[in-house]
């Protein structure tokens, strides 16, 4: 799904020869943070089809390159705010495993303290505003926190994830009009996966450029191909650094493919086979492996050792979430307000 | 060995229907592939196994419900595997030991009708009185508050007799403000006596207010407002709860009559020395005396004292005879002795005083017109002879005593002359047999005989 | 969009030049909207973290006058004209509260923050409990609501009972001038989003505001007239009717108490309560729709709380259900007007 616009992207990057250079180290990093990712959601699957893991649970297989490649262009002080399909996000963010397989079984280790599950997953000290259920709903939010940077000087960014559903929401386009105008340090990270739900993107939106539409608020944006981790990375890199740099929010699409079904609830009715089978053969990890073996970047035996660390981390992860306890009930009303929360026996009593 | 369990597909999906089998026994799967259709109530889905190894044993036939969780196959899985390319093959996995699926003693056992089991049935709570829709209905039409009425029931459940028996009892829920009630509760004040001010005649606090006020200026009792008896029962007059109980009574109950004249002599003779003892005010009356014989007998005779339900004999909690009381203006009200055969007579008496007097003052609270398992009826006080009465449903018996008078009788051999009453029986052919009600009556005779052991 | 049109900018304009006074303490005159005005400018002076953002709060001085005058004082970064987008400037406050600022976000109608209200109810009322304590939202929404002033069906809404429905949020009312100049700044030191619902109608009102007295705790109710035989319970734009009924009760020889919610959410059981039970009356006064609003809520815990002390049942005069209509005699039929609140207060008390 390689544009000529992301044609350009990347050459200009390499131009200006601003791309971090990719050690061997750094790339076989990417790919271990991609497979932390798959592995997880892989076991996600199991656990939801043997009822430990409940609600609505959305997976990000296919999808990865896209949370670890813009990741690698944020600091520690930038924020982020992500979608309800954000196991992917959160864990390149560098929350544990533990604290989001924690959040799942709904127990008091989880990163919301089992009040968020898998759509809500927060971590205020990551500066990780969360997991948004409403499509689009997340996009005010982080030119809020954008604008709060630009008040007081600071030079951060804030990136928002969100789907090319959201494109279609009048959130986004309220959003991109506000952060133009204001020229707010907002990176606006559109994951084009063709589906909001069952339903694609030419089926929904008059034109399917999505780029093209957000370059029409006055806004730098690129096309790139999502399954790609080193282009990401480098498309990624270049809009932030134009951002800290004062030139206002950028655009990124960043073409992908969910290999799953929309959540674990979906039949998958609307999508031909074939093409989950095409876009399987770009899946962004085996290819990105693939790739760092046949230029040496990955010797057999460290992928074995990748597999494996990722592998415990998670056994880790479901044990520790197993065995964490749950939050007592007695505290339901805490964090409704942030004062002294009523407790439920207060409230019995009251009424 | 793995299973391959009904996997959750939802957060509101608890069981599925197994649509197809995609493979059979022997076959080889691997992890994520597709081994069967499943059908939810929202979709058909493929769905995956999560093992790599050989299908044995398909436990589910196709087409079948089962739980989420319920094991759909066995699947064999090489405990040992040689390491493959990382890529095909992810890391050798761990078996999945955090993921509890039950494992069955033997693979062909099915968890399936050890999980439909119905749960164990809870145990009935005390709150609330349980009933059904009808039952409330007919509550409704007449006007009785079916929180008040004791259920008699299976588990104090009210039934139609039970709604029967308050509304022949029959008095109405007072129309009164919540703030009424409570300053009527403080001041001792019947709200019953009252006449609202307030919207549609409602007693508001102020109407009990100025009771309590006039109950002080006079220094005595409220000289209270009775509403004539007509005005019982609310939209449905006494006499019409009367007349409908009484006809269902006799349409309904077998009736069978037994009579026998008991000689009073011993009994009266004995009131009389023990009323000496007493003050004047509690000083007690023939008519207790056969009260509280006509309870103990039924303690006695237990197949007499109780209710008909649903075709079967259910015997009370305790002897709480109902004692009908004619009111002056027609009409009569039965209040309950409850526990009347425990009474020490000068209980009984004050009781008996104290129902009556109120019952005629309408008066009573709603509780004291419910649960009587025996009715005694008496119409000595009218000069009557014999009286033969119609059983109040749901009970199945009702005693009566007519007036005490002196009569010629044997005596070892001579003619002497007796205190004598005549006490009848009518009993409900359904519940006992006239065997039973002989037994009855001449244990009211016998225990009459022996006054100083009631 | 249309914005609404006010004719009483000018009367607002001459009461500003009159009166730059900022935080001053002595008592003096002044109207419901200069009292705002004060509170907006004690908070941007006071606390560097605040700015007040919404649409035409800046060169146009605010649809209703409110901040008039602030850009010039405070510069257009801190008095912040938004394009009309609710979701997105709404959204913005509460990034911006997210990220360590007190906004100001003001809506200039009730009926455009159904605009926001995804923001408000999904991401403002949530994201404290959804983070398991993390991220509180000190976020202050104004917005102008109610009828009364011939604005027909889309802007004559009273949607407060709707957000009083949401748990994480709170919900002010203020009906006097003094709440106008003193609920600003425990509504921005509060942690949680503040919702701050002004009456249209009471922009205009003036009195003698004195010196900040110890101001009431945001969650308090206010007896605004002690009374003996039936309490009158009401907020907002609907006092001053109350109040009205009140004096009319009087000279009838009834004496109503008097109850000002102010805080919508939490509702004050306490005061409601202990009034209902020393005069075992209640009348609910609510420009709102009686369906499923905010009088059905008081009446319920009334009913809930106070039922044996009840000698009457609870009445609720509240508005006719239907849109509000904009022929002055049609929306005068369909508001609670002094008449029916003295009815209601006559027949409870019988």
């Amino acid at each position: 799904m390689t544009t000529k616009r992301t044609d350009r992207a990347a050459s200009a990057t390499n131009r200006r020869g601003t791309a971090r250079k990719a050690t061997a180290e750094h790339r076989q990093k990417l790919l271990e943070s991609m497979l932390r990712i798959r592995r997880f959601e892989e076991r996600s699957v199991e656990l939801y089809s043997a009822a430990r893991i409940r609600g609505f649970v959305h997976l990000y297989v296919g999808e990865e390159a896209v949370a670890v490649g813009v990741n690698e262009a944020l600091t520690e002080d930038d924020a982020i705010v992500s979608t309800y399909r954000e196991h992917g996000h959160a864990l390149a963010r560098g929350l544990t495993s533990e604290a989001v397989m924690a959040e799942m079984f709904g127990k008091v280790t989880g990163c919301s303290h089992g009040r968020g599950g898998s759509m809500h997953l927060f971590d205020a000290s990551r500066r990780f505003y969360g997991g948004n259920a409403i499509v689009g709903g997340g996009l005010p939010l982080a030119a809020g926190l954008a604008l709060a940077d630009r008040m007081n000087g600071r030079c951060r960014v804030t990136c928002c994830f969100f789907g090319d559903g959201a494109v279609a929401e009048g959130e986004f386009h309220e959003t991109a009009n506000l952060a133009a105008l204001w020229g707010l340090p907002l990176l606006l990270v559109c994951e084009n996966n063709q589906y909001a739900m069952g339903t694609a993107l030419d089926r929904a939106q008059a034109e399917t450029d999505l780029a093209l539409r957000a370059s029409s608020y006055g806004m730098v944006a690129w096309a790139v191909d999502g399954m790609d981790v080193e282009a990401v990375e480098r498309a990624a890199l270049r809009a932030t650094e134009a951002i800290r740099s004062g030139s206002g929010p950028h655009f990124l699409e960043l073409r992908t493919y969910r290999f799953r079904a929309h959540s674990m609830y979906d039949p998958d009715r609307y999508r031909d086979k074939d093409e989950i089978e095409r876009w399987r053969k770009r899946d962004p990890v085996v290819t990105f492996a693939d790739r760092l073996r046949r230029e040496h970047s990955l010797p057999t035996a460290r992928l074995r050792d990748i597999e494996n660390r990722v592998g415990a981390e998670i056994d880790h992860a479901v044990e520790a979430a197993d065995l964490a306890a749950a939050e007592p009930v007695e505290d339901l009303l805490l964090h409704v307000t942030s004062g002294v929360g009523e407790t439920r026996k207060e409230e019995e009593a009251r009424l | 060995m793995a299973e391959f369990t009904m996997p959750s597909l939802g957060a509101d999906m608890d069981e599925g229907v197994l649509q197809e089998w995609l493979v059979s026994p022997g076959v080889r799967v691997a992890k994520g592939d597709v081994v069967a259709v499943v059908e939810t109530d929202k979709a058909t889905i493929e769905v995956e196994c999560f093992e790599t190894g050989t299908v044995g044993v398909l436990l589910v036939e196709p087409g079948t419900r089962v739980p989420v969780g319920a094991p759909l196959a066995v699947i064999e899985t090489a405990d040992t595997r040689a390491p493959t390319e990382a890529r095909r093959e992810p890391a050798a996995k761990k078996p999945l030991v955090a993921v509890p699926v039950v494992v069955p003693a033997t693979p062909t056992e099915n968890l399936v009708p050890q999980l439909a089991r119905p749960p164990a049935r809870a145990p009935v709570a005390a709150g609330p009185p349980v009933t059904g829709p009808l039952v409330r209905h007919l509550a409704h039409d007449r006007n009785v508050d079916i929180a008040r009425i004791r259920g008699t029931g299976r588990g104090g459940r009210v039934t139609r007799h039970d709604v029967d028996r308050a509304s022949v009892a029959g008095i109405p829920r007072v129309r009164a403000t919540p703030y009424a009630r409570k300053v009527a509760e403080e001041l001792n004040i019947d709200l019953t006596a009252l006449q609202g001010t307030g919207e549609q005649g409602a007693v508001r606090a102020a109407d009990v207010r100025a009771a309590g006020a006039a109950t002080k200026g006079k220094g005595g009792r409220p000289a209270p407002v009775t509403r004539p008896p007509e005005q019982h029962g609310g939209g449905q007059s006494m006499r019409g709860t009367i007349a409908h109980l009484m006809a269902r009574s006799k349409r309904e109950i077998p009736h069978y009559y037994l009579s026998t004249t008991l000689d009073l002599a011993t009994a009266l003779a004995w009131l009389r020395a023990a009323n000496r003892q007493r003050p004047v005010k509690e000083r007690v009356l023939p008519a207790a005396l056969l009260l509280k014989a006509a309870a103990r007998a039924a303690r006695a005779v237990p197949d007499l004292n109780g209710y008909w339900h649903d075709d079967h004999f259910e015997p009370g909690d305790g002897v709480h005879l109902g004692v009908a009381v004619s009111l002056r203006g027609g009409g009569l009200l039965t209040p309950v002795l409850r526990d009347a055969d425990t009474l020490q007579l000068p209980a009984l008496m004050a009781a008996l005083k104290d129902l009556a007097g109120r019952a005629r003052a309408g008066r009573l609270r709603a509780s004291e017109l419910t649960d009587a398992t025996l009715t005694v009826t008496n119409l000595g006080d009218q000069g009557i002879e014999t009286v033969l009465g119609v059983i109040l449903p749901p009970q199945v018996a009702v005693v009566g005593f007519g007036a005490v008078t002196d009569r010629p009788c044997a005596v070892n051999g001579l003619l002497g002359v007796h205190p004598m009453v005549t006490a009848t029986l009518s009993a409900d052919h359904r519940a006992s047999d006239g065997a039973v009600g002989a037994r009855y009556l001449t244990t009211v005779d016998r225990l009459l005989q022996h006054p100083e052991e009631l | 969009m249309t914005a609404v049109n006010v004719n009483d900018r000018t009367a607002t304009e001459k009461a500003e030049t009159a009166s730059r006074s900022g935080t001053s303490a002595a008592p003096h005159k002044t109207t419901y909207r200069e009292a705002l005005r004060e509170a907006l400018r004690e908070a941007l002076n006071t606390d560097g973290r605040v700015f007040l953002m919404g649409e035409d709060v800046g060169a146009y001085g605010g649809c209703f006058g409110v901040s008039l005058g602030l850009l010039e004082e405070f510069g257009p970064e801190r008095i912040r004209d938004t394009p009309l987008s609710e979701s997105a400037f709404v959204g913005a406050g509460i990034g911006a509260a997210l990220a360590g600022m007190r906004p100001i976000v003001e809506i200039m109608t009730v009926n455009f923050s159904l605009l926001a209200l995804d923001q408000i109810l999904n991401n403002a009322a949530t994201l404290l409990h959804m983070s398991g304590g993390q991220l509180p939202v000190p976020l202050v929404i104004r917005m102008t609501t109610g009828a009364g002033r011939q604005l027909a069906a889309q802007h004559s809404h009273s949607l407060e009972g709707w957000y009083a429905h949401i748990p994480g949020l709170r919900v002010l009312a203020p009906a006097t001038i003094e709440d106008a100049r003193h609920m600003l700044a425990p509504a921005l030191a509060d942690p949680d989003p503040v919702l701050i619902f002004e009456h249209g109608t009471l922009y205009n009102a003036s009195g003698e505001l004195g010196p900040a007295a110890e101001p009431l705790p945001l969650d308090r109710a206010a007896i605004r007239r002690t009374g003996t035989d039936v309490t009158l319970i009401t907020y907002g734009g609907s006092l001053p009717k109350t109040l009205a009924a009140a004096d009319e009760l009087a000279a009838a020889g009834i004496s109503a108490e008097v109850v000002d919610l102010r805080s919508l959410r939490p509702l004050d059981d306490t005061t409601i309560i202990d009034s209902v039970v020393r005069t075992h009356r209640a009348v609910v006064v609510d420009e709102a729709w009686r369906t499923g609003s905010l009088a059905a809520e008081v009446s319920a815990r009334i009913g809930e709380q106070a039922f044996y002390s009840l000698d009457a049942r609870v009445r609720r005069v509240c508005s006719a259900e239907v849109p509000i209509p904009y022929a002055r005699e049609l929306e005068a039929a369909a508001l609670p007007q002094v008449a029916d609140i003295v009815t209601a207060a006559r027949e409870a008390v019988g």
